[in-house]
Order: C-alpha cells, then sequence, then structure tokens
C-alpha cells in the first residue's frame, strides 16, 4: 500500500467522523418516475429498484465494483453440491427500522411471498425452476436453509435482489433492513427516505452507517431539466448521463465528470422474421437471409456510431454480452467489420443488384424498407439517420420512423407490423441466464421471431440446446463453453446486429465525498452507506 | 410605416426565392452528412456551421423552409376557413344551429385528439414517403384546431349580426346571404387573421412535436419544426447560438407576413 | 325556465358524449394494452399476463362505459391501472396544483396580453405596440418544451411558461378586436368632439368587445389547461397536465375518461360562465 493510499485511507473515516454527527445532510438526485410500486417484492421499473436499494435489506449483496458477493443480513452462505439448496448464517442482533428484531422466520416469510404463484413477484420469476413449492427451513434462530424444486444457475447472485420483509412488523412491507426507510412519497413530486436508525452496518472505527441523514428523490422526467438543478447545485448527482450532457459538464464544470466505462446495455437493429408478419413475402425472404443481414451489418460505420452519436463514450459492439461483463464476455470474438463493399459482394451471392445506385433483389425488387424507433430518444433517432446514409451507399433506402412507445411495443409484440426496429437492451444481471426468455426460441422475448413451436431454423435450434445446458448445470466452465458458443452463432447469423456499448457516464457534485461511480447499475450510488456530504468543493 | 411593410415585403420575397431555390442556393444535400465535422461552427464552407450530425445546417434550413413555409400556412387557411365557416355561420343564425356549434366546439375542445394522431400513423405504411406524411400531418392540424376561434368568431359574429350596422342593412333590404357576405364577413376579418397568424407557428412546432409519433417529417427531410427541436436541450441554450437562426426566421415571418399583409391603420 | 333545462340537457350530453369519445379514441388507439414491462425479459409468462388481467376491463369501450358510469353514479371514478391508485385519490393530490398553474397562468396571460393589447392602442405608444407585438410573435414561435427550459434556466416557475404560452394568443384576438372597435364609427365621432384616449378606451372601444373578449376568455381557459400538459410533464409538476401526459402513455383508460370528462365540464363552465357574462354586458349595453 503506498502512502497516498494509507492516507486516503486514514482520512476518509476521519472526514467521515466529522460529517457524522451533522444533522440536516441530504443527498439529493432525480428519479424519472414516480415507482410503479413500493412493495420490494412486486417492483419491475427503475424507480422501484432504486427505492429498493436504498431501503431493502439484502441478505448478500453484489459489489458493483469488485463483480462478487459479499455478506449483508447473511454472515455466511453455501449452495448446496446440485445446486438446489443454499443456506444462510445469519446476522445476529438486527432490527427492522420500526424495531422489529429481524430473524430466520422473516427469510422464510419473505421466500413464501415471494414465491406465491398469485403475487407474480418480477423477483420471483428469477427463481421459478419447477412446479414444487419452495421450501424454507429454520435451522435456528439465525440459520436457514432454503430448498428449490430444480437447481438454479447463480443461485445466491438472484440474492442481491430480495429485500427481506418483516413477518411481524405492523408496518409490513414499509419496515426496512436497508440503510434507508421510506419516510415521505408525494407522488409526482419527491419520495423522502430517512437514514435507518437500526441498519446494522457500521465503519471500521465502529460508527453506524449511513453517513448522510437522509435523500430526497425528486421526481424529474426531463433530463434537460435535470442538468440544470445539478449545475445549480440544487441535486448531488446525475445517474446513466447522455453523451452530450456529459460533455457540457465535462467542459463547465470536469471536477463533476466521471466515466466508468463501458457499461451492460447493448443497442441493436433487428429484422422481423416472424413468417405471419403482414409484410410483404420478398421482404420476409431478405429478412431471413443470414447473408442479407451479415451484409447490413458491414454496411454500418459503428465506429462512427460511437464517435458521432455518443461522442466517443461508446465502443463499437462485439456481441450480445458487453466486455464490461468480465467473466461471460467472449474475448476470442473479432471486432465486427466496416465493409461496405464486402456487403456488397455477400449481397451479390444472395442475388442482389445494384444498378443506378439503387439495390435490387433476384425479382427486381428495389431494396427499401422501414427502421422504427423509440421517439424522444435523440441517440437512437441519429443513430437510424446515420445508417440510413451507411445504407444508402450500398444502394438501399432506408426509411426512419419514430413511434411513441406503446405503439412500437405493440407492433413488435402482437401486430409484427414491421420491417426492421431499432433498439436498446437495459442489462443490469451479469448472469447470461437472465436472458434465456431473450435466447429461447419458444420464449416472447425472442424478437425477431417471438413464441416459436419448433424452433425455425438449425441455428436457433442450436441456441436453444446450448443455452439449456448452460442453465442446467453448475460447471462454470461448462457454463461458459456453451455461452461463449451462443456468442459466435450470434455473431454469425446476426439476428440481433448490435451496434454499440454505451460507456456508463455520470456527473456527481464533490460535495458528495466517497464516491466511486461504476459502469453497474446503480452506477453513483451502489456504495450508498459509506457516502457522505462534504461542505462544497474538494475532492470526491 | 410605409418602409417597414416594403422591408417585410422584400423580405418575404427573399424567403420565397430562397425556398424556391434552395436546391441551387444550398451548399450541399440537405442530408450529407460530413462525419468529420459534427457540431462544426460557421465557416466558409458551412456558413451555419453543422448539426449534431455533421449536416450543412445552411442547407437544412432552406429545405426545412421549403416544407413550413408552403404547408402550415395552408393548414393555418384551412382552420381559419373553418373557424370562419361553423363560427360566422352559428353566431349569424343563432337558435339551435348555435347551441350545437357551440357543444361540437367544447367537445373539440376537450377531446384527447393526440389518440386520433396515433391510429392515423398506424393507418399509414411505415415506409410512407415524408412528403405526403407530413402533408396528412397539416391537414389533420388543420382541421382539428378550428374550435377554439370559432368560439371567438362565434360571439363576433352573432354581435355583429345584432349591431346598428346590420340594422340598417336589413333595414336596407339586405338580408341572408348578402348580408353575411357584405356586412358581417369583411367585419370578422381582424378575429380571423388573428386566427391565421397565430396558427402558422403553433402548426409549425405541433408538426415536431407529431414527429415524435411518427407523423412529422421524417429523417432526413427538414423542416423548421425538426430544427426547433434542436432547441431542447441544455446543450443547445449554451453552446452555438447558430442553432437559434430557425426561430430567428420563424419569427422574421411570421412578423413579415402580418406587416405586409395587414393595413397601415391596423397599427395605429 | 325550458331554456335553462335545454342549457342543462346540452351539458349533461357533452359531458357523456366526450367521455365516451375519449375512451373510445384511447382504446382504438395503438399500443391499448401493451406495457413497457412487455419487453422484459427476467418476467415469466404467468407474469406477463398478469400484467393485462385488467386489459379485459376496456376491451370493449362501450361496456366499460356503462360500467363507468355506474361506478360514478356511486361514487367511484376507478382505480389508475398505471399508477395502482385511485383516480379520486389522484386528482385530490393533482387539481389544487393545476389550479394554482392555470390561475397564475391566465392571470398573467391577461394582465400582459389585455394590458399590451390596450396600450397598443393608444397613439402615443407605438413602440409599446411594436415591443409588444415582437414579444408576442418571439412567444408564440418558442416551442413549449424551451419556454419551459427557459423558465427553468431563469429560475422562473412552470407557471410562467403557461402564461406564455397562453399570452400571444390572447394578445394578438384581443388587439385585432380593440383595433376594429376603436375605428367605428361612434368611437371617431366621440374622438372628433375631443375625448380622451382613456374615457374612449373604456367608454367606447371596450363595451364593444367585450362580448368577444369573454368568450376568448373561456376560450383561453382550455388553451391554460392545455398548456399544463407539456408544461407539467416537462417542469414536473405534480398537477393534472403530467398525469393526463402519463396516462395517455401507458393508455390509462379509466384515468383518460375521467380526465376528458373534467376537461369536457372545465371547458363548458368557462364558456357557458363566459356566454353569461357577455350575455348581461350585451343586454346591458342594449
Amino acid at each position: 500500500m503506498n502512502l497516498r493510499v494509507r492516507l486516503a485511507a486514514l482520512l476518509i473515516p476521519l472526514a467521515a467522523l466529522s460529517a457524522f454527527g451533522q444533522p440536516g445532510s441530504q443527498l439529493r438526485f432525480c428519479i424519472r418516475t414516480d415507482p410503479k410500486t413500493l412493495n420490494p417484492l412486486m417492483v419491475i421499473d427503475d424507480a422501484g429498484q432504486t427505492v429498493r436499494y436504498l431501503t431493502g435489506g439484502v441478505l448478500l449483496r453484489l459489489n458493483r465494483k469488485t463483480q462478487q458477493l459479499e455478506p449483508a443480513l447473511a454472515t455466511a452462505w453455501k449452495v448446496s453440491s446440485n445446486g438446489r439448496t443454499i443456506t444462510f448464517t445469519l446476522r445476529a442482533n438486527v432490527y427492522f427500522s420500526d424495531g422489529t428484531p429481524f430473524s430466520a422466520g422473516d427469510v422464510a416469510y419473505t421466500m413464501e411471498r415471494l414465491m406465491d404463484p398469485a403475487l407474480h413477484s418480477p423477483v420471483g420469476d428469477s427463481f421459478r425452476a419447477g412446479a414444487d413449492k419452495v421450501r424454507a427451513q429454520m435451522l435456528g434462530k439465525n440459520k436457514i436453509a432454503i430448498t428449490f424444486p430444480a437447481a438454479i444457475v447463480g443461485l445466491d447472485k438472484l440474492f442481491d435482489q430480495v429485500a427481506i420483509l418483516s413477518a411481524t412488523s405492523p408496518r409490513k412491507e414499509m419496515a426496512a433492513l436497508g440503510p434507508y426507510y421510506l419516510s415521505e412519497n408525494k407522488p409526482g413530486a419527491y419520495i423522502l427516505l430517512r437514514r435507518n436508525p437500526n441498519y446494522w452496518k457500521h465503519d471500521a472505527a465502529g460508527r453506524a452507517l449511513p453517513y448522510i441523514e437522509s435523500i430526497r428523490l425528486d421526481i424529474q422526467q426531463n433530463r434537460e431539466i435535470e442538468m440544470l438543478r445539478l449545475m445549480r447545485g440544487e441535486i448531488q448527482f446525475i445517474n446513466s448521463l447522455d453523451a452530450d450532457n456529459y460533455d457540457v459538464v465535462k467542459a463547465r464544470a470536469p471536477e463533476m465528470a466521471v466515466d466508468a466505462g463501458v457499461g451492460l446495455d447493448s443497442e441493436q437493429i433487428w429484422f422481423n422474421q416472424v413468417a405471419s408478419a403482414p409484410i410483404a413475402a420478398y421482404e420476409k425472404a431478405w429478412f431471413t437471409s443470414t447473408r442479407f443481414r451479415q451484409a447490413i451489418s458491414e454496411s454500418i460505420n459503428r465506429a462512427d456510431l460511437a464517435r458521432i452519436v455518443y461522442r466517443g463514450h461508446a465502443q463499437p459492439a462485439a456481441s450480445w454480452i458487453s466486455p464490461a461483463n468480465k467473466v461471460w464476455f467472449d474475448r476470442h470474438l473479432p471486432p465486427y467489420r466496416y465493409d461496405p463493399n464486402g456487403a456488397l459482394a455477400l449481397l451479390e451471392q444472395e442475388g442482389f443488384r445494384l444498378k443506378n445506385g439503387r439495390l435490387r433483389d433476384r425479382a427486381g425488387h428495389v431494396v427499401e424498407f422501414s427502421v422504427m424507433t423509440n421517439a424522444g430518444n435523440r441517440s437512437r433517432e441519429r443513430m437510424a439517420a446515420m445508417i440510413q446514409q451507411d445504407l444508402a451507399r450500398i444502394g438501399v433506402k432506408l426509411n426512419v420512423v419514430t413511434l411513441d412507445f406503446p405503439s412500437l411495443i405493440e407492433r413488435i409484440t402482437r401486430t409484427f407490423n414491421y420491417e426492421a426496429c431499432l433498439l436498446g437492451f437495459v442489462n443490469d444481471d451479469l448472469d447470461p441466464d437472465a436472458q434465456m426468455t431473450v435466447w429461447l426460441s419458444s420464449a416472447e422475448n425472442h424478437q425477431w421471431n417471438p413464441s416459436q413451436k419448433t424452433p425455425a431454423t438449425a441455428w436457433e435450434a442450436e441456441i436453444d440446446r446450448l443455452m439449456r445446458l448452460q442453465a442446467s448445470t453448475l460447471d462454470v466452465r461448462k457454463r461458459k463453453q456453451a455461452v461463449d458458443r451462443v456468442q459466435e452463432i450470434v455473431r454469425e447469423q446476426e439476428p440481433f446486429i448490435y451496434l454499440v456499448n454505451k460507456e456508463a457516464l455520470a456527473a456527481v457534485s464533490p460535495q458528495v465525498r466517497n464516491a466511486d461511480p461504476v459502469a453497474l447499475q446503480p452506477q453513483v450510488y451502489w456504495n450508498i452507506d459509506t457516502l457522505w456530504m462534504g461542505s462544497g468543493g474538494g475532492k470526491r | 410605416m410605409k418602409k417597414t411593410r416594403a422591408a417585410a415585403i422584400v423580405f418575404l420575397m427573399l424567403m420565397g426565392c430562397a425556398c424556391l431555390l434552395a436546391g441551387y442556393l444550398a451548399p450541399a444535400s440537405y442530408a450529407e452528412q460530413f462525419r468529420e465535422i459534427p457540431n462544426a461552427s460557421c465557416s466558409r464552407q458551412h456558413w451555419l456551421g453543422t448539426d449534431d450530425l455533421g449536416r450543412d445546417r445552411l442547407s437544412r434550413v432552406l429545405y426545412g423552409t421549403r416544407v413550413s413555409l408552403l404547408l402550415a400556412p395552408a393548414a393555418a387557411l384551412l382552420t381559419t376557413l373553418l373557424a370562419g365557416v361553423i363560427g360566422g355561420a352559428a353566431g349569424f343564425l343563432g337558435g339551435w344551429l348555435e347551441e350545437a356549434v357551440k357543444a361540437a366546439i367544447d367537445l373539440v375542445l376537450s377531446m384527447p385528439w393526440l389518440f386520433l394522431l396515433i391510429t392515423v400513423r398506424a393507418l399509414l405504411p411505415l415506409n410512407v414517403p415524408p412528403l405526403t406524411s407530413v402533408t396528412i400531418t397539416f391537414a389533420l392540424l388543420g382541421c382539428l384546431g378550428w374550435a377554439g376561434a370559432a368560439r371567438v368568431v362565434d360571439a363576433d359574429a352573432k354581435a355583429l349580426a345584432h349591431s346598428e350596422m346590420a340594422l340598417l342593412a336589413r333595414a336596407s333590404g339586405s338580408g341572408g346571404m348578402r348580408l353575411l357576405w357584405r356586412h358581417i364577413l369583411p367585419n370578422l376579418k381582424p378575429v380571423l387573421q388573428a386566427q391565421f397568424w397565430v396558427s402558422i407557428p403553433v402548426f409549425i412546432l405541433a408538426e415536431a412535436n407529431l414527429s415524435l409519433l411518427g407523423l412529422g417529417v421524417a429523417e432526413p427531410l427538414p423542416s423548421w419544426g425538426s430544427l426547433l427541436r434542436e432547441l431542447e436541450n441544455y446543450s443547445a441554450l449554451t453552446a452555438q447560438p447558430v442553432q437559434w437562426i430557425p426561430l430567428a426566421l420563424l419569427v422574421l415571418t411570421v412578423g413579415s407576413f402580418q406587416l405586409a399583409l395587414n393595413r397601415e391603420e391596423d397599427w395605429a | 325556465m325550458r331554456g335553462m333545462a335545454g342549457h342543462a340537457l346540452r351539458i349533461v350530453l357533452v359531458v357523456v358524449l366526450g367521455g365516451f369519445a375519449g375512451a373510445a379514441l384511447a382504446r382504438y388507439a395503438p399500443g391499448w394494452g401493451v406495457d413497457d414491462e412487455d419487453l422484459n425479459s427476467s418476467l415469466s409468462a404467468a407474469s406477463h399476463a398478469a400484467l393485462h388481467a385488467s386489459d379485459a376491463n376496456g376491451s370493449n369501450p362501450a361496456a366499460f362505459y356503462v360500467d363507468y358510469w355506474g361506478r360514478l353514479l356511486r361514487g367511484d371514478l376507478g382505480t389508475s391501472v398505471a399508477l395502482h391508485e385511485p383516480v379520486s385519490q389522484l386528482l385530490k393530490e393533482r387539481v389544487p396544483e393545476t389550479c394554482k398553474s392555470v390561475g397564475a397562468g391566465l392571470a398573467l396571460a391577461w394582465t400582459m396580453g389585455l394590458g399590451l393589447a390596450l396600450l397598443s392602442l393608444l397613439p402615443v405608444a407605438r413602440f409599446a405596440a411594436w415591443g409588444a407585438w415582437l414579444l408576442a410573435s418571439l412567444v408564440l414561435c418558442l416551442p413549449a418544451a424551451v419556454l419551459a427550459l427557459l423558465c427553468v434556466y431563469a429560475h422562473a416557475s412552470g407557471r410562467l411558461a403557461i402564461g406564455l404560452i397562453v399570452f400571444p394568443r390572447v394578445y394578438q384576438f384581443t388587439r385585432n378586436l380593440l383595433a376594429r372597435s376603436a375605428a367605428l364609427p361612434h368611437v371617431l365621432t366621440a374622438r372628433a368632439k375631443g375625448a380622451g384616449e382613456c374615457r374612449i378606451l373604456l367608454r367606447h372601444v371596450l363595451p364593444v368587445a367585450a362580448p368577444q373578449i369573454l368568450a376568448l376568455g373561456g376560450v383561453s381557459v382550455c388553451m391554460a389547461l392545455a398548456a399544463c400538459v407539456p408544461v407539467e410533464a416537462l417542469c414536473d409538476l405534480p398537477g393534472i397536465g403530467q398525469l393526463a401526459w402519463r396516462a395517455a402513455l401507458s393508455r390509462d383508460l379509466t384515468l383518460l375518461v375521467n380526465l376528458t370528462m373534467i376537461m369536457t365540464v372545465v371547458t363548458l363552465a368557462a364558456n357557458s360562465g363566459m356566454d353569461l357574462l357577455g350575455g348581461l354586458i350585451g343586454e346591458g349595453r342594449g
């Protein structure tokens, strides 16, 4: 440990101590909408996840920086060799925010509620592995074993999302084990969280955490106004900043700008390959042709997309798994090529011909199709305009259509009345098993051709096999091999044409001390319990 | 006053020429992306700089002027005519017709028309040419915007129908259509003019908002509305002042139209 | 008495029709019955199905509307599907905010609009007329989002944006109405007789234009309410404008029908009130 690190290690707790005991310290930041629900088991949206992260006590917490699990309410845990049972040793002398004691009974109660089929808990869906019931067996006051009907891969990591409820508290879901509890909720305006006086965690000096007295989450849909408020010091940070505003922050207050490196989210374009889609048969023939998709992919200049649309704060994508996912990304995949001539050669092999600047298929149909994207997303609109020009170079006419989100979802999930779609997938789970419903051909979220009775192509059948294989074995090496092979197939077949991986950008006021933003959500406040508020400027 | 009016007419003629000759005057295609110089400031090659995709801003303003300057006044005229006919007839004839028209106005003013526009988009193919889509948009705006003005016109027509001037006209043998045509409608002109001028920028901006629903001008065709959307971000408010040029042109054009067509005494 | 009954019948008819038309428009627009979470890959098929359990309620808008009125007559406004809260509770929380916004916006718009329109009639205030015209034209050409952003930038409330959106319309209409009234023969006669400008304005010009200005007053309430939708959504003011925007985006039928009916009632109340006032002034003058 060098001198600077030692000094920092000494100074941070000291400074924190000085901050501690300053009642009224408040952290303010914005969330886009009101949470759809405050029940931690039913959380489905970003705002709800924020409140759950700040108030929910979990047995195990994924350290967003190291991407490793750490003990939280459970001091130790063990997954059985068959992957069906997990045993937790619980922390003693822990109390909910309202003073109710925490015990193994609360964990059993939470699991029972979570797996209640009538509740339809989105968190519970990750644990569903068979028809039988989940059994929670209390092995003492502070020990509990939970057994699932079938093996679940990455079982322990799933508990990062499970906020433990009190079985006995009269405040029900509002009794919190996390660093904060919900104090006030003014719908449409703000949510106020106050420091949980019974939070179990202490710093190295034995002081109770968290340091910050209260957190005010302002409901603010407009990102430009959020920027103004940050610049005026009314809020202390912005998560997931877009590239334009990041550059504004960087120019005006460089000490606030944080680039946490490439994130997990992806941006992609795909063609409609649904057999029953109400589009022309010759278009379906284009879209189901591997060479056609490869040619379109090769004619897109991803480097330009990253440089212009994201102002250099993105990387050309290489796979459906982001390079930020240290374990699962296949580093042997070659980068996508930008080669319009190669694209034309591929198209010629498929019978397409370039005549007078327009590409025509074997039957003489001019290659023209539309790509739709969600309205109001400037980055996607710009990407679509750039792809439009890229494709014009190979004689393809692309029409860009922006639609409001419900109309767009209806087209891609119900009517299938579209040709191509440009969207991004938000990914906050490192384990590829979370994307089973995207890759299985029978799944509803297999966007290019969902809910297939039998796989339409041999490569989709192979992806089905490999994804089921990785979901059924606990051998990490075998899982990795299967997932790598899926990445190769997807790369070759291009059902999704991946475009870029955005960098995780944020702006954090120097007032927020000990901030260490990372690429994984929740980015800036992942270490909320050790953040503290300084007065005015200084280093984070 | 005459000088100002002459200046306004000259400005409008220049704008008209610029939009008609956009193909000759524009230094580049409105769609061409100079990817090495996105967000460039003014230079000899790009007088108004480039936008965020490196497209020449002057070319986009010129072509955008053509779209907006042709279609927005047309839609404004449609809505003003509808307001004049419906409101004027209701106020002049009165009775059950006026009651029915008032009920229709109240209904139209309180309807969530957004859904009609979304439905119209759904009925159109996604590959509809941008010009067709934008023409439909302006036509829809023209058809839906009459209600507010019709209420004022109705009140005005009613007052005129009972005015001394109308009584005098009736006494001298003018009745029915002649009274409406010769005496009432000319006196409704100021209200209808106000409606017309107010509608032009409103429709230009509404078109930009409707492009969010897939009903406006699609990429890469520019319009003043789509150029004005550039102002809706924080960096635009603080960065290049040339981004305000479409707004300045819109204000000047609407103002010049008012100056050029209004009679001098209107400004007394 | 018969007239009053007819008027009441018209109001009820318009409200009922308005609610139904709103429900039908929302129901048959694309995107009804879909949810953002339809793309959520972490949900099971059963959870996706559960998300759409309430869709059956609105699949037939006529049946939905009959059911809605049945509940409404018992005092139940229904529950918002998107926000999972009773509509009555949502309205209770948000109506005061919108009332303040609309009230402040209208006060500003009318003070500025009518004030500047009157000022522009005075021969001594030619420059003021030019300034007012320029301001009205400028504000009219600014997108609502930019106006809202500028208000935030200037530490001003979003209510100012509502006022600024309504102001140019009020100014343009009233200025033209007043200019025409000022050119009427009796005004010219009064001026020839040496009456002061203020006296002419108050005694001869304003009374003539009053019914139309009052009609504009009714319409301006609708304008301000309509302006609340983008301004509250952008400035994050927790009013019914913001609620309407969310209801539209999530195709929340119950909420939309309630909001449409509120809009209709407010429109009718404002317009009828102004008509009544205009009628009284007309009778007074007659």
